[in-house]
């Protein structure tokens, strides 16, 4: 309450939390504890979807988004539908690369998820370094939607020439390119019919006082190389038997890959980047081999992104406290370590004056514990994560889609409790 | 152990792929005995799962052994007249990713550190519904069953199948380790398991643990 005792209009509520979550991340104590409402599939379970609805009904989804975040009141909320809305799409598409609710074997109530596969060959390692655009859009998309096959026919134009440009033009009208060109059109206009939902649900909080908390995504290196291009066999094995050639792809992904998430946060005039990671936890590779392959690349995407004056927040998915010690030379004040099984301890230890710690009540806890719990784990996180600042509440790698409503209300409650 | 031998051994276990891969082969043109050679791998594997054990190795490593010793196993294997299957096997594990969850590395590195360690693993693989399950401990007769699972949807599948092998009377006398990036002592209580690991040395110890030699 303001002190004539009127309400602050939503626009002074928009700045307070704002100025809360950038208080954390610049280290300073903010008034209180901030909290980031971060789901998949949760919000729209909150409100009775199934996940199958949740990927296909763009509108029932911002309803429920909207909600929950007036329930909950978070200090800013992450855009749901970029995450999960992509059933229709994938069906013009018929895409290969994810299994979701209620397509082939997957039940209607469960989330989609990704099929680890070698989706680029141990062979294919220099045809990707001299042109990865033309990999991308020759092999890549064919590969994991079936519906864009025939770009594989689509001209080589680095070869491609003066009149032969002209005449390159036969390509395009080929019954089947022109299908997959047929398939790009119908699966754009089904992404600009999300996007708007999104779009409009996003303006409909700003205008009820809350800010968002991911404008883009982006990716390490590695994992972009283990996840999407090798599949996780192969790219284990390439560091023993293609070493060099693996370390030429992340040098050139170092650079490409933020491109695409500095395009995104720029155009949503935003400064807040999400970033999940999943190699990089202890355990999946010697501290060795991390500070060869993952870290050194990473960081590089990192100064990028800071110096683009864009806040990373990464997730370092799994428990990365054998990292700790690596991973904290960064600009002070300027990323977002979002932990899972971390230990938040020693994170804080290890962590303190350089970057704002996110996370991480267990999903366990959400799901099968109880407020009381719930209540005590985070004013744990706040007497010792949250001490002189820094410190953002959020569950481990967000709400799990199962957790119990009341222990999602009593972590954001609890929140409002931890003044500094 | 002949110099052959230990140079085989040395070079798995120092994760010389090509070098070992050339040896055995010569080993085994120059008519070295291919169930001798197995034992060589077999050894290496245990030095290999012990430096796993120890933190000198990671996953990576496991995998490219388990890749070397796929290569020298199918080259050996077709040498050998008699079946050489009846080793005796330190127990037996039923293992698999639970209904709804298509996570499998977790499940797969599990499996070969089990078996290096002399288990007999059978491996349902992923999405496994609950009946397959009930249906492998009736037929193996398994002392571990082992639920894998990497989403936190895992856990209620868990809990499913654990209730549901319960019911067909087989869970006296069984024990049942669940495992995966989210469990933890309370999905333990949650779903009715005996106990939980974090990766594969726990499922290990925990097996031999379970069931001695």
């Amino acid at each position: 309450m303001s002190a004539e005792g009127v309400a602050p209009a939503p626009a002074a509520f928009y700045q307070q939390r704002l100025n809360r979550l950038i208080d954390a991340i610049e280290l300073r104590e903010p008034d209180r504890l901030p909290t980031i409402l971060f789901s998949h599939f949760w919000v729209g379970r909150y409100c009775g979807m199934t996940c199958r609805e949740i990927m296909y009904d763009y509108d029932r989804l911002a309803v429920a988004l909207r909600k929950a975040v007036l329930d909950l009141e978070p200090d800013a909320f992450q855009p749901v539908h970029s995450l999960v809305a992509f059933g229709p799409t994938m069906d013009i598409l018929d895409y290969k690369q994810l299994e979701w609710p209620g397509h082939k074997g997957l039940a209607e109530d469960v989330g989609f998820q990704y099929l680890d596969a070698e989706y680029m060959a141990g062979e294919e390692y220099e045809e990707y370094l001299l042109d990865p655009t033309g990999f991308m859009l020759h092999k890549y998309m064919p590969r994991v939607a079936a519906n864009l096959e025939p770009l594989s026919q689509l001209p080589a134009y680095p070869g491609v020439l003066h009149t032969r440009i002209i005449q390159s033009m036969e390509a395009y009208a080929r019954p089947e390119v022109r299908r997959a060109l047929e398939t790009l059109i119908r699966a754009g206009e089904e992404m600009q019919k999300m996007r708007s939902a999104q779009a409009r649900v996003i303006q409909e909080l700003k205008d009820l006082g809350f800010p968002v908390a991911s404008h883009g995504t982006t990716h390490a290196p590695f994992d972009v190389a283990a996840d999407y291009l090798r599949g996780s066999k192969g790219a284990m094995l390439d560091l023993f038997r293609k070493k060099d050639q693996l370390l030429n792809l992340m040098d050139r992904l170092s650079t490409l890959v933020p491109r695409a998430g500095i395009a995104a946060v720029k155009a949503a005039g935003g400064n807040m980047m999400f970033i999940p990671l999943h190699w990089g936890l202890d355990g999946f590779m010697s501290p060795k081999q991390f500070t060869t392959f993952f870290w050194p690349q990473f960081q590089k995407v990192l100064l990028t992104l800071i110096n683009e004056g864009i806040y990373p927040h990464v997730l370092w998915e799994g428990d990365c406290t054998s990292r700790l010690d690596v991973i904290k030379d960064v600009p002070p004040g300027k990323c977002v370590y979002f932990f899972e099984r971390t230990d938040m301890f020693k994170a804080k230890e290890a962590l303190r004056g350089t970057v704002c710690i996110r996370g991480n009540v267990p999903a366990s806890m959400l799901i099968t514990g109880t407020p009381n719990q719930v209540r005590e784990y985070c004013k744990k996180l706040f007497d010792v994560v949250g001490d002189g600042g820094g410190f953002i509440l959020d569950a481990g790698v967000g709400v799990p889609d199962e957790a119990k409503p009341e222990n999602v209300q009593a972590m954001f409650q609890v929140a409002k409790e931890c003044v500094y | 152990l002949d110099d052959k031998g230990k140079q085989l051994v040395s070079q798995i276990s120092e994760m010389q792929e090509e070098d070992a891969v050339k040896l055995a082969r010569e080993m085994l043109d120059s008519g070295y005995d291919p169930v001798k050679l197995l034992g060589h791998c077999r050894e290496a594997m245990a030095i290999v799962g012990k430096r796993y054990e120890e933190g000198e190795y990671f996953l990576p490593e496991l995998m490219l052994a388990g890749e070397m010793l796929k290569a020298i196993g199918d080259m050996a294997k077709p040498l050998i007249k008699q079946d050489a299957s009846t080793a005796k096997t330190a127990g037996t594990v039923v293992l698999g990713t639970v209904q709804g969850d298509l996570h499998d590395i977790g499940k797969n590195i599990v499996t070969f550190m089990l078996e290096i360690n002399g288990f007999k693993v059978i491996d349902l693989g992923i999405d496994v519904p609950i009946a397959n399950f009930v249906n492998s401990i009736r037929e193996n007769k398994p002392q571990v069953v082992g639920l894998s699972g990497f989403l936190t949807l895992a856990f209620d599948a868990m809990k499913k199948t654990v209730e549901a092998i319960k019911e067909a009377g087989l869970r006296d006398n069984l024990k049942i380790m669940i495992g995966g990036g989210q469990v933890d002592d309370t999905v333990k209580n949650y779903t009715g398991a005996d106990a939980f690991g974090l990766n594969a040395m726990d499922a290990v110890s925990l097996c031999k643990r379970w069931v001695p030699a």
